[in-house]
């Protein structure tokens, strides 16, 4: 196999990548073995610490903030996609005096970091007369931020799609709506899958800052687990981490396999190939067209891995 | 405006350790980031594995919970002691690097097979490939997405504020939780967003600038 990086190699190259890999299981094993020799030099692996996980009655309310976890990120998600196509319907609009406001008000969202806006709802809000529950702070703040980055995206789906696409829709006598919602925002969707549901693993990933205003999910139960008898705090966040990779995880793979179904999709193959070879450099045309032949056999294998 | 000329040494203090752990975690970051990015594209599979399984693992976990991992159970382990700053600069610092290292593969990755092969072709060796070939195309691919990166980083110290470190958000309870300060929670954290807006606005002109420079010329 060749790469960038390295060619096929020959017999120094194979001993060299031999003692590299040597090399580096010590060094792995060497920091697990440190961790799990001061793991279990403060006795992280005693039963009393993890005896909370033996109640029936933990679980039951694990499973409970797992489902506060999962209303807040199935809301916010909800109500971010839909901001999104807002957002970005109106930043792709003519009239200037939807466009600035709309592009001002993305670029602020996407600006102000989201744990501060849910502060300012829920700290914030008070002081003028609004209570907001926890709920909802975590919801409207993931609803603004997402929702901005999921319009950005959403938009530059929509600018990637050939000139023609919209020029054809209005030949074919659609109105402006109409070439939006039924030419140009479907292929943008399209496009955009993935990157549309890589945003939403970081919104599964960002329900766990509702821990920081008291919003009672999974993060907030590890903490209560952790003043228990015992003290297990390493143990909980094992437990808690553990639910909380597993669900980003299987997002994320969902993610990687529309990928892979998009790319091999070929409606939609070329307009938004991010490594186009001809795009990277000032090169010339034989180096383009050798190396546009030689991507098929090398550059598929990196994409997957 | 009470709400600033009232507090401006909690607020120098909240902007320095803002900047602090920026700065520290990025270094971090770039350094681990590097690291793990060079396992990923090693030609030892070993090496990939690992980098790998960091990689997903650690991007799959959210911000919070690697703050949490790190300052509550860091203490735990019974390791000499170290601030709540520093750890959290460890845990935003190892967050981010697993973006810096994907960040750097994607950079690597656009520059075409045919370009080394040519280099490896008129007998340059490893070190002369990367350096007069490779990276410096790879370098220009990366400048743009690793700003991005930095502005993500810059956004997320604000997570530090729930862990007992002194940075820009961490100002409203201390504020509202003082009988002398002045400014309501709105207000200071009103202040507080202007603040991260105009240094991710800061951030994205210098993006802007840099993408301009080594724009590749079509």
């Amino acid at each position: 196999m060749s790469s960038v990086l390295y060619d096929v190699p020959g017999p120094k190259a194979i001993a060299r990548n031999r003692i590299l890999a040597i090399v580096t299981i010590v060094l792995v094993a060497a920091v697990l073995a440190f961790v799990i020799w001061r793991l279990s030099l403060t006795g992280q692996f005693n039963a009393s610490k993890w005896n909370v996980f033996t109640y029936t009655t933990v679980w039951t309310q694990i499973g409970l903030m797992l489902l506060n976890t999962l209303k807040a990120f199935a809301l916010a998600a909800v109500l971010s996609l839909a901001l999104g196509f807002v957002l970005a319907i109106g930043r792709l609009s003519d009239h200037r005096w939807v466009r600035i406001p709309v592009t001002v008000v993305t670029e602020i969202f996407r600006a102000i970091p989201v744990l501060v806006f849910m502060m300012l709802l829920y700290y914030g809000l008070p002081a003028l007369g609004v209570s907001m529950s926890p709920y909802w702070a975590v919801v409207l703040a993931l609803m603004a931020y997402n929702g901005s980055v999921l319009a950005e995206a959403l938009r530059a789906g929509v600018e990637s799609l050939p000139r023609g696409q919209k020029e054809a829709g209005y030949a074919v006598g659609l109105r402006k709506s109409g070439v939006m919602i039924k030419i140009l925002l479907p292929q943008a969707i399209r496009a955009m899958l993935p990157v549309i549901i890589a945003q939403l693993v970081v919104t599964m990933k960002d329900t766990a800052l509702g821990f920081l205003i008291t919003y009672h999910e999974l993060l907030y139960y590890a903490k209560l687990l952790s003043s228990q008898q015992g003290r297990p705090i390493l143990q909980a966040a094992l437990v808690i981490g553990g639910i909380y990779v597993v669900m980003c995880l299987l997002l994320s793979l969902l993610a990687k396999w529309v990928e892979g179904r998009t790319h091999r999709s070929p409606k939609i193959a070329g307009h938004v190939e991010p490594r186009d070879p001809a795009a990277d450099d000032e090169s010339t045309l034989t180096e383009v067209l050798a190396t546009q032949a030689g991507a098929g056999k090398f550059d598929r294998g990196h994409h997957g891995g | 405006m009470d709400a600033i000329t009232g507090n401006l040494d909690l607020w120098a203090e909240g902007i320095g350790n803002t900047l602090l752990v920026f700065f520290f975690g990025g270094l971090l970051a770039l350094v681990l980031g590097i690291v793990i990015g060079a396992m990923r594209v090693s030609p030892v599979p070993i090496a990939r594995a690992v980098g790998t399984l960091y990689v997903n693992l650690i991007r799959n976990t959210p911000l919070t919970l690697v703050f949490f991992f790190f300052v509550f159970g860091y203490s735990a382990l019974a390791l000499p002691n170290l601030s709540n700053t520093v750890l959290g600069i460890l845990a935003i610092g190892t967050y981010t690097a697993t973006y810096v290292a994907e960040t750097l593969r994607a950079g690597i990755n656009t520059v075409p097979v045919g370009q080394a092969e040519a280099a490896r072709a008129i007998g340059l060796p490893f070190g002369q490939v990367m350096t007069k070939v490779v990276l410096p195309q790879a370098f220009r691919s990366v400048v743009p997405p690793m700003m991005s990166v930095l502005i993500a980083l810059l956004k997320n110290t604000t997570v530090a504020a729930g862990f007992s470190i002194a940075v820009l958000p961490a100002l409203q309870s201390t504020i509202s939780n003082s009988h002398t300060r002045t400014g309501t929670p709105m207000e200071v954290l009103l202040w507080s967003a202007l603040v991260f807006v105009a240094l991710v606005m800061l951030l994205t002109w210098l993006q802007r600038v840099l993408e301009n420079r080594w724009r590749i010329a079509r």
